[in-house]
């Protein structure tokens, strides 16, 4: 799998990062009760930059990009989102939802709305677009993940992959400045991910500010600027991804490459 | 070619096969019963054992619904109905004539006749207000605002009143409305919900009642003179239609004791008949006995002493006749196999001799003139006619009765509303008086007596002095002077001013309008209090988790009745003396509360399934939290409820009949009373068939919406 995004030409020039800040993350720490698991994190993101973090079952990946639209609340430390400081201020945090783009490993589609109704449900009730006009940008989300066909099925009636697009446009749907993955194709079979990866690699493509969480070693490689690699709820190695991956510093990213290439 | 074939291929198929027909036992009805019926030695057994446990019932159910008697205006009638029409022995039948004698107040309980429009209009308009609500898909969606209107409208149809209360009441949702939009710039969402509340109550316990007696005052005062005219006409007209009623209903009840002697005079010689019908295959059967026993007797010395008492079993001649036949017919065969001997024989003959006398009878009715089939049927065919003409005209009875009554009632009114008026100056102008007496006298009291509100009695008197007692008791009569004049004021104007329906209290509610008025409002209020309970057990703010939690178990803990013993009793105490609280009111509100606990348990059991993702999309899509629970979570956790929600509502539907213990008069009450009235002594099976089949209708009705509502959404969303 890995190698279907790196067959593709891919045109950096358009992948322009600036020095504007995305995502400031400084000194955070999280707790699940008595259990630690994020220690000490800090992390810069810039606008247009496209970040994969990957590590070991556990390590607290997803729940470092939970904490970046506040499913998950964090104890210590600042996170800082679009120059908006997240803390317990309802409408802070309603906002920076409503900027902040995410997938789910299990695309987490609402079954009882037809596909349309999944991405135009956001943009009426709380961009307060007029219905049509959500509509309209729905639908052209939904060409652009090449669904157009299927607006009026429940999510139900359609494949894996297909509805990890549909979740993926119903995040574009909100015109987001910064998406999260949180594992977008590790419930889907293998001749599916593929469709999901094209549809990310495209986005890349635009300049969209992505923040991956992933094991597709081979995405990482074509698409990211940087690569995190996480263990034990702390950051232990970022570089860019050629040197990540064939220069590893850490014995643990050593060990964790070995594992995942290994075969 | 072939040739390889023969020799490398095993088998080669030359011709291919067309579909052939199954066999019998493949297809149609024998499928059916072999595979659901007889599917195994356990299943056959199954099936028959079940075959014939329907057949018993049927069987044993099926002649008494077919002997159904409905022209009857008691229990004797109908009786007297199947006597006549049946030999005696077998004269088992409903008697629907409980049913249709008082249909009417099992439906509408005392409400007044004339007004039966209203209510029957407050159902036809429930169901179009409903029907938005159960098929938002077939109708549109500016039919809500019927539905949300409707409620104000049902009390408003129900109850009566100035056509502006309903509005004035739906204004108050106006003035919560207002109150949140003011406050909310300035307190936030919370101070602004606090706001609303308080508005609203506001409106309703301040504003509305000023308004409304406003209103009344000034339309009352704009047509006075010409109210009271009308009145006074009334006044003089009504006791000569009353009189006139009065002489049509001596005139029925004449021709009804002519016709009821009619009738007792062709029923003697049918039943008379019947029962000498019914003796003859009787007499046959003991004469067997006797023959049976005489055969064994001969072989004794006893055989004078015990012919005549086999002969002696034979008591007719009364309708009940065969009741007391069939044991004694048990008793001669019992006797017959019993050792007689010289001990016994002195008491058997005893005991036998005081029914010598019904000897003679029994075979004079056997051996009387048997009447021709012919001249039965004749007779049969004319007392049915007679039975017909007396229900109608008991019918016109009923009808005068009702027609009295109301004008009867119109002259109380009208002679109350012409000394109201005729007294309204004065009693206007002594109000102010009356008040300032009032006071002085409560502020004059000595302090030892002043914070009573009654005169003790008893050996609580001993604790005062005689002339504070005194004073006391002459503050309290002022005072109830003063609410006297007062309300009798406010009475005439409300009487006079009203534009609208005339009031009907709610002691007049009862039968199965009662119920439908309770279970509906029950039921329409509950699911509303039950989800929001449901999220306040989820939530984790801490006061509203708990405060929900403690509501569902305490209410949820505690029997239903005791909570309705609790609104008929306790509720007054809680609230500022002088007012009254309706009590079917106060029923609505128990009834709510009760079913919204167990609602907001199987929502939450709903909420539970759900997956967490799903509000976690919706958190990450920026919804907030009313939405996403509006838009993704309730609507998802609502549909896996459904079979549990309406099943609480139909427990809360089929509870209404327990207001029974609080002296309400829903369907079972009402069943209570005809049961105790002369006419229908001894009826049971017949009203609660009835009663049953009212509320198994609308049961059934709601499992079956609850089914299709089902099957619909999973339709939909697989």
């Amino acid at each position: 799998m890995a190698d279907t995004a790196t067959e593709r030409e891919i045109d950096h020039s358009q992948m322009k990062v600036s020095e504007e800040v995305a995502i400031q993350v400084t000194s955070m720490n999280k707790w699940f009760g008595t259990f630690h698991v994020l220690r000490d994190i800090n992390l810069t993101v810039y606008r247009g930059e496209r970040i994969v973090i990957c590590g070991p079952s556990g390590s607290g990946k997803s729940t470092l990009i939970r904490c970046i639209n506040r499913l998950e609340e964090h104890q210590a430390g600042t996170i800082i989102v679009d120059g908006t400081e997240l803390s317990s201020d309802i409408k802070n945090i309603d906002k920076i939802r409503s900027e902040v783009g995410m997938c789910f490993q299990h695309f987490n589609l609402f079954p009882h709305l037809t596909i349309l109704e999944n991405c135009t449900l956001a943009p009426i009730w709380v961009r307060k677009t007029p219905k049509k006009e959500a509509e309209e940008i729905a639908m052209h989300f939904l060409t652009k993940v090449k669904i157009p066909e299927q607006a009026l099925k429940y999510p139900g009636q359609l494949s894996g992959g297909q509805q990890q697009r549909v979740a993926i446009a119903r995040s574009l749907c909100m015109k987001p400045r910064i998406m999260l993955f949180d594992e977008p194709t590790s419930a889907l079979d293998p001749e599916m991910i593929k469709e999901v990866l094209d549809t990310m690699i495209e986005l890349a493509e635009e300049g969209m500010t992505m923040l991956c969480v992933t094991h597709e070693m081979g995405f990482a490689q074509a698409v990211a600027n940087r690569v995190i690699f996480m263990d034990q709820g702390q950051i232990v190695e970022q570089n860019e991804p050629r040197e990540f991956f064939n220069n590893p510093q850490s014995d643990r990213t050593k060990l964790f490459l070995s594992q995942i290439l290994g075969h | 070619m072939s040739e390889i074939h023969a020799h490398t291929t095993l088998y080669v198929r030359d011709t291919m096969i067309d579909q052939q027909v199954p066999p019998l036992t493949q297809k149609g009805g024998v499928k059916w019963v072999r595979e659901n019926l007889f599917s195994s030695w356990l299943n056959i057994v199954l099936t028959i054992l079940s075959i014939a446990a329907i057949w018993y019932i049927v069987s044993h159910l099926a002649p008494w619904f077919l002997n159904s008697v409905w022209n009857a205006g008691s229990l004797t009638e109908c009786r007297e109905i199947l006597a006549a029409h049946s030999l005696v022995g077998d004269a088992g039948g409903a008697c629907w004539g409980v049913i249709r004698d008082r249909w009417t107040q099992l439906l509408f309980g005392f409400y007044p006749p004339e007004f039966y429009w209203r209510s029957i209009l407050a159902l036809g308009l429930l169901f179009v207000a409903l029907l938005p609500v159960l098929f938002p898909q077939q109708i549109s969606s500016r039919f809500y605002i019927f539905s949300a209107i409707y409620p104000f409208l049902m009390v408003w149809l129900l109850w009566g009143g100035s056509f502006w209360v309903p509005i004035l009441t739906m204004a108050g949702f106006g003035a919560g409305y207002l109150a949140y939009r003011v406050i909310f710039p300035f307190g936030g969402a919370i101070a602004a919900t606090v706001a609303a509340i308080l508005g609203t109550l506001l409106w309703w316990l301040v504003a509305m009642p000023l308004i409304n007696d406003t209103l009344h005052r000034i339309v009352a005062e704009s047509r006075m003179e010409e109210t009271r005219a009308a009145r006074v006409v009334l006044q003089e007209t009504l006791p000569a239609q009353i009189e006139e009623i009065d002489a049509a209903r001596n005139a029925i009840n004449a021709q009804i004791a002519e016709t009821v002697a009619r009738k007792d005079e062709i029923l003697r010689p049918i039943i008379a008949e019947q029962v000498r019908r019914s003796a003859v295959p009787l007499l046959a059967d003991v004469s067997a006995s006797l023959a049976d026993l005489s055969e064994q007797s001969q072989a004794s010395d006893l055989a004078p002493a015990l012919i005549i008492p086999k002969r002696m079993f034979l008591p007719f001649a009364t309708d009940r006749a065969s009741e007391s036949l069939a044991p004694l017919l048990t008793e001669i065969k019992a006797a017959v196999s019993v050792n007689i001997t010289e001990a016994n024989l002195a008491d058997v003959q005893a005991s036998i001799a005081p029914l010598k006398a019904n000897i003679i009878e029994a075979q004079a009715i056997a051996q009387a003139d048997p009447m021709p089939d012919a001249t039965l049927a004749a007779a049969q065919a004319e007392f049915d006619t007679i039975m017909r003409q007396l229900t109608s005209l008991r019918e016109n009875l009923t009808a005068l009765g009702a027609d009295h009554f109301r004008l009867s009632e119109q002259k109380r009114a009208a002679d109350g509303l012409v000394r109201n008026i005729d007294t309204l100056t004065q009693n206007l102008a002594n109000l102010p008086d009356l008040r300032a007496t009032a006071e002085q006298a409560r502020a004059d009291l000595p302090e030892s007596v002043a914070l009573l509100e009654a005169v003790p009695s008893g050996s609580a008197r001993s604790n005062y002095e005689a002339e504070d007692l005194t004073a006391l008791q002459s503050v309290l009569s002022a005072e109830q002077g003063l609410i006297a004049a007062d309300s009798a004021v406010r009475s005439t104007y409300n009487e006079v001013g009203r534009i609208g329906l005339e009031p009907v209290p709610s002691s007049a509610f009862g039968g199965f309008q009662l119920s439908l008025v309770i279970g509906v409002t029950g039921i329409v209020l509950s699911l509303p209090l039950g989800i929001l309970l449901a999220l306040g057990r989820q939530s984790n703010l801490f006061i509203i988790n708990k405060v929900s939690v403690g509501f569902i178990e305490v209410i949820r803990g505690v029997p239903l009745i005791v909570w309705l013993l609790t609104a008929q009793f306790l509720l007054n105490y809680f609230l500022p003396p002088g007012t009254t609280f309706d009590l079917v009111l106060r029923v609505i509100i128990m009834v709510t509360l009760f079913a919204s606990a167990y609602i907001a348990e199987v929502v939450r059991g709903g909420l539970a399934a759900l997956p967490r993702g799903q509000s976690e999309a919706a958190d990450a899509l920026g919804l907030d939290y009313w939405r996403s629970m509006r838009l993704i979570v309730l609507p998802q956790a609502l549909k896996i409820s459904i079979p549990g929600i309406v099943n609480t509502f139909i427990g809360l539907f089929k509870d209404t009949t327990l207001v029974l213990f609080i002296g309400l008069y829903d369907p079972l009450g009402l069943a209570g009373t005809i049961r105790a009235s002369t006419d229908w002594n001894g009826v049971y099976w017949e009203l609660f068939i009835f009663i049953g089949v009212l509320f198994f209708i609308f049961c059934f009705s709601m499992g079956r919406y609850s089914k299709y509502l089902e099957n619909k959404l999973q339709r939909e969303n697989h």
